[in-house]
């Protein structure tokens, strides 16, 4: 690379920008103005901070309904909740192969029954829920709709996010069932049911996180998100049903802040503006407010290390400030030890009050985009939104997303990007502190961890057996049959099917098995 | 000129994130050795029979769920119940200070948590794979 100082995904950098480097400097939009490059609303965080939406859950839906009644006691103002492995890949937690993983990196859901104690004393119409789901993400919120009946909330007052973006699951996150065709129908249809039923529910948040750490940069990370996007779309609008206008606005976006702050910045700024133009331009959005790219976000990840892990705090605090500068609408910030374990409630605590200090105490959320009109800060954006529609051209000539995902060509993309990353560090080339700069010898820290109880998976496994023992079979059969019928079609939506079985008990693994008969299963392509 | 050393490194369980995985697959195969990569999401039983079916010295699990503990052991048991006692085991990933001594007894032969240099782990390796019961005299 020879001297010249470049960005973290390699964009060259000027010593200093002027003027000349911003065509149109003087013209620039205002923030709420399309394409929204300074942000989505005119007055930035003054009508609403960010949501502070911290990401947890673990072992029973007992345990973690506690823990959410905890976080919300402390300010925070929206649940984020993890599911365990096996929920996410749509086995029961009575599966023989799955035991190891029950309850462990989050709540094990089998059937509705879990998810009316997961959001017990819970008021869904005053909170709102995001899911970290994809593989069974239709059944989740069907759960979800089904818990809000339940304590007598309409489903037009549910307000939340499910994950629902299963193309990245293919190529880094690995919670893939079906293949990807029957996979884009069933994510179609969750938009369709929330666009006409849950109107305050995001169907979709398309996430380029997990294409990050897995070893993306900055720029092939939003290139790729906004290639899923314009892939979920094309199938919703393929189908005629609706307008962009009619379900736009409940699509949202979801990524990594890593260490490189100006280019997490601009990442975000030319995102928004790049989404503006797609969405007006190649679905024809007539309303503006379909153009915003509604986005939330994670400080931490691939960008923590386990050396000097206390090091991880500042780095977490940075990485949310970019985050606020770059005009995200929710942020999860990640506590320093979870290079280590699942995060102790201390270390929960600490993510959770560095997003409370920068929001209330710096003043950074004042102003709507403080660093709009900056020379350096523009001229990026600018470089960053060339360069991920480059990324996005050559991907749209070689066929589009899915059979870029079903060739392993996004998997080595990002293969050799985390290599390249990794020899960076080894040579000192990149700078980490504590990894490879001011190095000292030390043990890694004593963390507490989560240990998982095994009363708590005993009592999981009872559960499920006394849900099967008391629900009716005859109409878990009728709507599971109905079920497997209507996957045979490809006109009929299967959200109304998935919340019936859902009001019947049926078992997320007894859901996902009969769409497997219709469906199939994912054959990976193992490439490195 | 000894033959290369055969490494298959794998992903027990339901854990997708493989990033670590292939990094080492990768560092590895530049370091000379001859790796093959399972994928996600395989069962104790399936790497067992591919580690025999490709007849490797070393099988690495990478498992960052948590459930390293359970999954080692599994791994260790099917290689056992394949007859395959001789191939050595190792595990990396999001691993606490404390599980450490609880992989050794499930039988993994070396350990590498969060944070290992890369280098550290090709030099255990290449070690491992010159010590007695590994498969130096495959056909």
């Amino acid at each position: 690379m020879g001297d010249t100082v470049r960005s973290e995904s390699g964009i060259p950098l000027a010593a200093s920008y002027g003027p000349e480097d911003v065509p149109g400097l003087q013209s620039i939009p205002r923030p709420g103005e399309f394409p929204f490059t300074r942000g989505n609303f005119p007055d930035g965080y003054r009508g609403r901070t960010w949501t502070i939406r911290q990401y947890s859950g673990f072992g029973t839906p007992e345990e973690s309904n506690e823990r959410y009644r905890y976080l919300l006691a402390q300010g925070g103002t929206g649940l984020s909740v993890a599911l365990d492995l096996p929920t996410q890949c749509g086995y029961d937690s009575d599966h023989p192969d799955v035991e190891e993983e029950v309850g462990r990196v989050g709540v094990a859901l089998d059937t509705l029954a879990d998810a009316e104690i997961l959001f017990d004393d819970i008021p869904l119409d005053a909170i709102s829920t995001s899911f970290t789901i994809n593989g069974t993400a239709a059944i989740l919120l069907a759960f979800y709709v089904a818990v809000g009946e339940k304590q007598g909330v309409e489903r037009s007052k549910l307000r939340g996010t499910i994950q629902n973006d299963i193309l990245k699951e293919y190529v880094s996150r690995g919670t893939w069932i079906w293949p990807p065709r029957p996979s884009l129908r069933l994510i179609a249809d969750t938009i369709e049911f929330c666009a006409q039923e849950v109107p305050r529910f995001n169907a979709i948040s398309v996430a380029g996180a997990h294409f990050r750490d897995a070893g993306a940069n900055a720029a092939q990370e939003m290139a790729f998100t906004l290639m899923d996007g314009i892939t979920y779309c094309d199938e919703v609008m393929a189908r005629g049903r609706m307008t962009i206008d009619e379900f736009a606005p409940q699509v949202s976006f979801f990524f990594y802040t890593h260490g490189d702050f100006f280019e997490e910045i601009a990442k975000y700024r030319a995102g928004r503006r790049r989404w503006a133009h797609i969405v007006r331009e190649r679905y024809g959005a007539k309303d503006d407010r379909s153009c915003m790219f509604r986005v939330g976000c994670v400080a931490g990840g691939a960008s923590l290390y386990a050396p000097q892990a206390q090091n991880n705090i500042v780095r977490v605090a940075y990485e949310a400030l970019a985050s606020v500068l770059g005009g995200v609408q929710s942020m999860f910030t990640a506590a320093w030890d979870e290079p280590f374990a699942l995060p102790s409630e201390d270390s929960a605590t600490l993510a959770l009050r560095t997003q409370q200090v920068l929001a209330y105490e710096t003043g950074v959320a004042r102003v709507a985009d403080p660093l709009g009109g900056s020379y350096y800060v523009e001229a990026l954006t600018d470089e960053m939104e060339a360069r991920v529609a480059e990324i996005m051209d050559d991907l749209e000539r070689r066929g589009g997303m899915v059979k870029a995902v079903e060739e392993g060509h996004l998997q080595r993309l990002i293969s050799e990007e985390a290599f390249r990353v990794q020899q960076a560090i080894a040579s000192g080339e990149r700078a980490i502190v504590g990894v490879n700069q001011f190095e000292t010898d030390e043990d890694p820290p004593e963390v507490e961890g989560y240990e998982m109880d095994e009363k708590g998976r005993i009592r999981q496994l009872e559960r499920l057996a006394e849900v099967k023992r008391s629900r009716s079979a005859a109409d878990v059969g009728a709507t599971l049959a109905a079920l497997g019928k209507a996957a045979a079609q490809d006109d009929v939506n299967l959200m109304p099917l998935l919340v019936d079985c859902a009001k019947a008990y049926c078992t997320v693994g007894e859901m996902v098995d009969v769409l497997k008969d219709e469906w199939g299963e994912f054959q990976q392509p193992a490439v490195f | 000129m000894s033959l290369p050393v055969r490494v298959l490194v794998a992903k027990p369980g339901l854990d997708g994130h493989d990033r670590g995985a292939k990094l080492v697959a990768r560092t590895l195969r530049d370091a000379g050795f001859e790796v093959i990569y399972t994928g996600i999401r395989q069962r104790p039983e399936a790497i067992a029979s591919v580690a025999l079916q490709e007849d490797v010295q070393i099988v690495g699990l990478s498992i960052l769920s948590g459930a390293h503990v359970a999954l080692t052991q599994k791994t260790a048991d099917a290689l056992r119940a394949a007859g395959a006692d001789d191939v050595r085991l190792v595990v990396g990933g999001t691993i606490p200070k404390r599980d450490v001594p609880r992989l050794e007894a499930a039988g993994a032969a070396a350990v590498y948590p969060t944070g290992t240099p890369l280098e550290e782990l090709v030099e255990s390796m290449r070690a491992l794979s010159a010590t007695e019961g590994g498969r130096s005299a495959r056909g």
